[in-house]
């Protein structure tokens, strides 16, 4: 191969924490420097993300079928799952905030879903196929990850806010909670996710999983 | 190297090592306990779960999908969570999602309303949900039945949530003002409502449910009457003028009263949905109990202005009846409009008399024929009706039966119903007759000749008085003149200055000394006697004149 050798062909390990090129030739457990620890490839990366992946995909629907927010006005309570609000902006008109709302909270997750779902697929597998946008793909994952705790941060400064007693009362309800463990669940996905594995040779074996 | 020997020295371990107790990672116990949680979730869910029921609205004003919550005592039992057209698109059927514990509500005599703002009978209602928004108000039922559809009602029923009281049902000729939520008072304090009203099933009559709310539904007694309350109850009857109300919201919604007469011996709490008859006023209502009533056929040949369909009946000034009927009628063998009146009298309303009077002639109050024989001993004993004039400022007639010994003598026929009274001209024709005969006889008086003997006789007096003017009279006042003059001096001869006065007066002094000398006369004589011969002697001393006149 033409290609510059990799890391794991001159035995080196790269620190997670420090970025310190390690010998890896006696597989030493910590990095010398800040002492955390040596992996060649992030630990049961896919397994992890596998797990993370499934358990936010599991908490998605209660995310969306559970009210997030209970607004009272006058009295009348009315819950609202996240659809319902966009719906609700969208017909009154208001369809740009119904769009941002809809992207983060609807939109972004299962972005999340499908990518890191492909990525996955993709790299056991150990397809060669587009690895280059697969990679950028993954950066864009990571990118994306936080803005869906936009929906949780409007939740939780309405209900701060809106406290007028009798006249208006917002409460934030369950499913803005699963939402958030959606959001966690996905940037925990993502983390664990190693995108060297997207250029890990096909027949190379992953280490560190067992 | 000791890690060889360790090696060979540990083939026991390897298995060990592969027998992991952990084969899979433990990162797997996160997507589990999302699961877990998902799963909860759902059955926590499945559990609350409540049963699902369809009511029908005739439209879907106010109601909203995943909206509209329904209500019962202002707690959220349930929403709405589809609206849509039936198929007959004659309503609205409303998916109502209950919560586990509004299981009572599936009843199949449970009730649903949409909670609005109303004005209404009973004030203003639902006002909050001109902020809130229409809710659905719900109420358990009874029944043991359960059901999946329901009707709505469109108005809110007035008596919810199993308030304790108790329903009466009351019977009337019409329904007056009242109306769902028409106030029912005791002693004009309200305890209670109409719940509902509806025809008759034959359409002769009312019936209208009222509520009366507890502890007030035991004043409801067996013996309490009902009567209309509704609004200004002006009455033009044969007794004058009359104006009643039980109170100012009366006046517009209309309303029942009731109360038990005064004298109710044995009185007892009614039972629910016992019947009541609902009288139209209150006097109706608190009259004696009518008891059986008896139709009377009345014949008068005479105008009868002013008799007016329940116009009182009264026997010897007793009222026991009213008039029911009045029929100009034509009279084909005396040519005569004579008129008809139908008159229905309650005996029993004669109290003690007709029980005695029962009692007394042993008179099957129920046996008709002995009934007809009664009414023709009374007519043969005179009983005759007679139109009067119950008020003169009005005009209005009233019927009065009474006896007229001296009335002429009628033949009964006991065959005819109803029974015929005969009936005797009005005291106020009477007396036009009267009047009219006086007219003709004064009439008939000769004024003239009358007239002309009063003239003369005039005549006559006038020279008689002429004659006593010109020469009586200057005689008397001659007469009168010389009495004047001799009261005058009779007056001058005792007045205090007159002469004559003084005269007397000195007359009368000299007399008094002249008595005085001769006393002293008398005494000197006593003493000295022997004066009368000899005289007086020259030495007697003064004062042998003094003593005597001293003593």
């Amino acid at each position: 191969m033409n290609a510059p050798p990799v890391a794991s062909e001159l035995g080196l390990v790269l620190c997670h924490a420090c970025g310190l090129a390690c010998d890896n030739r006696d597989h030493p457990t910590q990095c010398p420097r800040c002492a955390a620890p040596l992996h060649e490839r992030k630990p049961e990366s896919l397994t992890r993300t596998w797990a993370y992946l499934i358990a936010a995909l599991v908490f998605y629907i209660p995310a969306n079928l559970l009210p997030v927010m209970n607004t009272k006005l006058f009295g009348a309570g009315d819950d609202s799952t996240i659809m319902s609000g966009v719906l609700e902006f969208w017909a009154h008109g208001s369809w740009d905030i119904a769009l941002i709302i809809f992207i983060a909270s609807i939109a972004v997750p299962a972005t999340k879903f499908v990518a890191l779902g492909l990525l996955l697929v993709t790299v056991q597998r150990g397809s060669t196929w587009a690895q280059r946008q697969r990679s950028k793909l993954f950066r864009f994952v990571e990118l994306i990850g936080y803005w869906s705790m936009l929906d949780v941060i409007v939740v939780a400064l309405v209900a701060a806010l809106v406290k007028f007693q009798a006249l208006g009362d917002i409460e934030p309800r369950l499913g803005i909670l699963f939402f958030g463990m959606v959001v966690v669940f996905t940037m925990l996905a993502a983390m664990s996710f190693d995108p060297r594995l997207i250029w890990q040779p096909p027949n190379g074996k992953e280490p560190a999983h067992e | 190297m000791s890690e060889d020997s360790n090696h060979s020295a540990a083939q026991p371990a390897r298995p060990a090592v592969q027998t992991r107790r952990f084969s899979v990672s433990l990162v797997w116990i996160v997507p589990i306990v999302a699961v877990l949680v998902g799963i909860s979730l759902v059955v926590h869910n499945w559990l609350q779960e409540g049963p699902s029921i369809q009511v029908t609205f005739k439209t879907g004003q106010g109601l909203e999908a995943n909206k509209t919550a329904v209500k019962y005592r202002n707690v959220v039992i349930g929403q709405v969570s589809e609206v849509e057209l039936s198929q007959d698109q004659k309503s609205v059927t409303a998916t109502i999602k209950l919560v586990k514990q509004a299981e009572n509500f599936t009843r199949q005599d449970s009730l649903f309303w949409v909670v609005r703002p109303r004005i209404g009978a009973g004030g203003v209602t639902g006002i909050d949900t001109l902020f809130s928004g229409d809710f659905i108000g719900a109420d358990a039922g009874q029944s043991d039945t359960r059901a999946k559809t329901f009707t709505g009602l469109e108005t809110p029923p007035p008596i919810t949530y199993g308030e304790p009281g108790k329903r009466f049902n009351l019977h009337a000729s019409d329904l007056g003002s009242l109306g769902v939520g028409s106030p029912v008072y005791y002693r004009k304090i309200q305890v209670g409502q109409v719940v509902s009203y509806a025809l008759d099933a034959n359409g002769k009559g009312v019936n209208v449910e009222v509520f009366v709310h507890a502890p007030n539904d035991a004043f409801v007694t067996d013996n309490t009457r009902f009567w209309n309350a509704s609004g200004v109850d002006v009455e033009v009857g044969a007794n004058g003028f009359a104006l009643r109300t039980e109170s100012l919201s009366s006046l517009m919604v209309g309303g029942v009263a009731f109360r038990a007469p005064d004298y109710s011996p044995d009185d007892q709490p009614a039972a629910e949905d016992k019947t009541f008859e609902l009288f139209d006023d209150r006097p109706a209502a608190l009259a004696p109990p009518a008891g059986k009533a008896q139709y009377l056929a009345l014949r008068f040949d005479q105008s009868l202005r002013g008799l007016k369909v329940g116009a009182p009946v009264e026997f010897l000034g007793m009222e026991f009846g009213r008039v029911v009927a009045i029929n100009l009628d034509f009279d084909a063998k005396t040519r005569t409009f004579p008129v008809n009146v139908g008159i229905v009298i309650y005996p029993q309303r004669l109290g003690q008399a007709h029980t005695k009077m029962l009692k007394v002639l042993n008179h099957n109050p129920d046996d008709e024929q002995a009934g007809v024989r009664l009414m023709g001993t009374f007519i043969d004993n005179g009983l005759r009706a007679q139109a009067r004039s119950g008020n003169l400022l009005t005009g209005q007639l009233y019927i009065a039966l009474d006896f007229y010994p001296k009335a002429p003598k009628v033949t009964f026929d006991p065959t005819a119903r109803p029974i015929t009274i005969p009936t005797i001209p009005s005291s106020l024709e009477q007396l036009q007759e009267q009047f009219q005969a006086m007219v003709e006889k004064i009439n008939k008086l000769p004024i003239e000749r009358i007239a002309g003997n009063l003239d003369a006789n005039l005549v006559e007096l006038r020279k008689a008085l002429k004659q006593f003017n010109g020469k009586t009279l200057p005689g008397i006042e001659g007469t009168l003149q010389d009495m004047s003059t001799t009261l005058k001096s009779a007056n001058a001869t005792l007045a205090d200055d007159s002469p004559q006065r003084e005269q007397l007066s000195q007359t009368l002094d000299d007399l008094g000394r002249m008595t005085r000398s001769m006393r002293e006369l008398a005494d000197y004589l006593k003493r000295n006697p022997e004066s009368l011969l000899r005289g007086r002697p020259d030495n007697a001393p003064a004062d042998a004149l003094q003593p005597s006149s001293r003593q």
